[in-house]
């Protein structure tokens, strides 16, 4: 089946700013052109009319939780795969904390297989660094990268052991895994539920300094260094840990990072009232981290958003603050508020879709864009529809977002992967 | 004057008026405590549930002779009565609680905001007998009480709150509600047990005790509590006595007239010396008995006592 996609805006991020038609047949991007007249060839062509929206290269998000295997009742990789594909995304990183862990070729097979199954979004298992998650020993890098896993990361949990984590970033440098950080440190973040400082004291509720995150950063920065390979930074929350990535990238170290949205729009006030979808790990900050972290993805020195999609139940959300669990959703709200950066001046719409589309790619070593020749992996933008974030009707299994009730404008109407079309709104 | 809220979760959340008509009501119910029959009819037919996960013989005691006092029928469940440990939630408690239709629960948690989660979940007012580090307001309440009676006022005082103020919702409670009421106070500890950004509470911190005692109308000392010192925030108990205890030299700091303090239970030759604890400034037991006439002015408050036209 071809569609032709006529009068969008197309933006591919330092490539082309223009309005046009893209014709995509057998799964690539055949034509590009200022105005496609089709052949008659082209049996059972669907011709889309896009006249005010735009056309991006498919976004990609390096940091899922799809809870498959071992957490059903919250996500399966179907479930996720019809949040990522509404949310107009057309690659998910999913991160190894299943149960079990993702240290296994087993455990990557099935994820890759049950996502082959949905055939909705393309699917890159990241596998854990140590067995178990547990910091302990070395997992088969070799192996897990034959079975299809794109990265490691112990992520859910920090690699404490600076030792394995020296060795892990040389161990997989070696196969081509990139190295993702969940930088914490444990001992700095004990006892803490959410934010140190002045809110936290308010509701005696344990704080976790800036410090537990960013002296992490530092030292996996040192160890880039020091090994000559590349580390990426999971979800950056605080101005500490962005000056010590700038600096890190100025000195010539292989390090990439990204932020998600709710660093960008959130700070630690959200929690009052004892709010459990306002907690997640990192914490949410304070004003001046958000506007670090903003002025940090606006100049590149964080190159992505990624989203820590992180659903729980209401088991684990419907609790005492301190016994919830962390993390909350964000496929279906990511692009939405990225459009919101940049109505509020702070990206350009070339930057975000750089920021979600081809920096991802770029950093996982994938070829993205609107290309002649490329997999059609597109995402067709509304800039102008509006709507109200209402969890009852997302894709995904769980309903932990911060963002209920915001209203929001500019969404996915059309996910193209692979020349399919995945979603439509 | 009603309150205006059917729950009481923290000091944060109670006006002035609201303080003053408490401390009041508790003035005319410790009356009550003095008489030969201790006892009126004005809770009668009320059910007050004191929800316990957190053992507190002291304040549920409180509680459950303040509500027999007002002749309100009280049951006690602890955490090993519940169903607690065989993993019941804090949700299936609330809706069980619900079905028992009770007309107060008097919940003690260790988890700050436990109270908020269940007052907004039942339909029962909800009074919090101690949440995790977050607040105790029936003890700042009594401990206002405490110092009215002996200072005449609140306004104008200086408070100092000396300890552990990271794990005190004592400390919290009182400097919210001591501040709200036009006192001043000021909080001295080891700068490992102060916490982050205390001073928007509108507290003071001093440097030091000495600091913070000197001129002071008011010495709250709070409990060392030994099981809370885990990660590297004391040295020995020796040193936090000589440095950070109240014995006799600092209380001369102290204003003349000072009132000394503390929410019990006491480690005496701790935090405060023996001599100081038993001594003549100490007004601890009055807290004892100020406690029983708060807690049933709470309670007659929040069944709508004191409201227009059902009052008489
Ligand atoms: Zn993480």
């Amino acid at each position: 089946m071809a569609i032709l996609i006529r009068g969008a805006r197309l933006i591919d991020p330092g490539r082309m700013d223009r309005t046009g038609d893209v014709l995509i047949d057998n799964g690539r991007i055949a034509a590009v052109q200022d105005a496609y007249t089709h052949p008659a060839h082209l049996e059972g062509l669907e011709v889309i009319a896009a006249d005010g929206l735009w056309l991006t290269p498919g976004l990609i998000d390096l940091h899922v939780h799809f809870r498959e295997p071992g957490q059903e009742h919250k996500e399966t990789i179907h479930s996720g795969s019809r949040a990522a594909a509404a949310g107009g995304f057309t690659a998910v990183c999913t991160m190894p904390n299943t149960n079990p862990v993702n240290d296994d070729p087993a455990v990557t097979a099935l994820i890759l297989s049950k996502a082959k199954e949905a055939g909705l979004v393309r699917v890159y298992p990241v596998a854990a660094i140590s067995k178990g998650l547990k910091g302990e020993q070395l997992v088969d890098f070799g192996e897990l990268k034959t079975a299809g896993a794109i990265g490691v990361s112990d992520d859910g949990r920090p690699v404490m052991n600076s030792q394995l984590m020296r060795r892990a970033l040389e161990y997989a440098a070696g196969f081509g895994l990139m190295v993702i950080s969940h930088s914490e440190d444990l001992d700095l973040a004990e006892g803490g539920a959410m934010n140190e400082g002045a809110v936290a004291t308010r509701m005696g509720l344990g704080g976790i300094p800036n410090a537990a995150e960013s002296v992490m950063v530092a030292r996996d920065i040192a160890l880039a260094g020091l090994t000559g390979a590349s580390v990426h930074i999971a979800h950056v929350s605080t101005r500490e840990s962005v000056a010590a990535i700038r600096r890190g990238k100025e000195e010539g170290i292989a390090v990439t990072a990204e932020t998600a949205p709710h660093y960008l729009f959130l700070t630690d006030t959200a929690v009052e009232d004892y709010n459990t979808n306002a907690k997640m790990n990192p914490p949410l900050r304070s004003n001046q981290d958000r506007e670090a972290i903003r002025q940090a993805l606006a100049d590149g020195t964080l190159d992505a958003i990624a989203t820590d999609h992180a659903p729980h139940s209401i088991m684990e959300k419907e609790v005492e603050f301190d016994r919830a669990a962390n993390g909350i959703l964000g496929l279906e709200t990511s692009l939405p508020l990225g459009l919101k950066l940049v109505r509020e001046g702070v990206l350009s719409i070339e930057t975000l879709i750089e920021r979600m589309a081809t920096a991802p790619a770029r950093i996982l070593g994938l070829e993205t864009g609107i290309r002649v020749g490329l997999p059609a992996d597109v995402t067709l933008i509304d800039p102008k529809k509006e709507f109200t974030v209402q969890a009852d009707i997302f894709h995904s299994k769980s309903r932990n977002t911060p963002f209920e009730g915001w209203t929001l404008q500019g969404r996915a109407v059309l996910t193209v992967m692979g020349g399919r079309i995945t979603y439509r709104g | 004057m009603p309150l205006e809220n059917k729950d009481i979760l923290d000091m944060a959340s109670l006006s002035v008026p609201e303080i003053n008509l408490i401390l009041d009501t508790a003035e005319s119910m410790r009356e009550i405590s003095e008489r030969p029959i201790k006892k009126v009819p004005a809770l009668r037919g009320k059910t007050v549930v004191l929800f316990f996960y957190e053992p507190s013989t002291r304040t549920r005691l409180s509680f459950d002779i303040a509500a027999k006092r007002l002749s309100a029928d009280s049951i006690a469940l602890t955490a090993s009565m519940s169903s607690l440990e065989k993993g019941e939630t804090l949700l299936d408690t609330a809706k069980n609680i619900e079905a028992m239709r009770p007309d107060v629960v008097v919940l003690r948690h260790a988890y700050s905001g436990a109270p908020h989660f269940l007052a907004s979940r039942i339909k029962a007012s909800v009074i919090n007998a101690g949440d995790g580090t977050h607040a105790h307001p029936s003890q700042a309440l009594l401990d206002m009480l405490t110092i009215r009676q002996h200072k005449g006022r609140l306004e104008g005082l200086k408070v100092a709150i000396v300890g552990d103020i990271t794990h005190s919702r004592v400390a919290r409670s009182n400097t919210v509600g001591l501040t709200k009421m036009g006192a001043q106070i000021v909080l001295a500890g080891p700068p490992t047990m102060m916490p982050k950004g205390i001073e928007t509470l509108g507290a003071r911190v001093a440097r030091n005790v000495e600091e913070a005692l000197s001129d002071a109308d008011v010495i709250m000392m709070l409990r060392i509590q030994k099981e809370r010192q885990k990660r590297f925030t004391m040295a020995s108990e020796r040193e936090y006595s000589r440095h950070f205890g109240l014995n006799r030299q600092r209380v001369a700091l102290a204003k003349k007239d000072v009132v000394i303090m503390h929410p019990g239970p006491i480690n005496r030759g701790i935090e405060i010396a023996a001599d100081v604890a038993d001594g003549p400034y100490s007004i601890i037991l009055d807290q004892v008995t100020n406690g029983v006439a708060v807690r049933m002015a709470l309670l007659y408050l929040v069944l709508g006592g004191g409201r227009h036209g059902d009052s008489d």
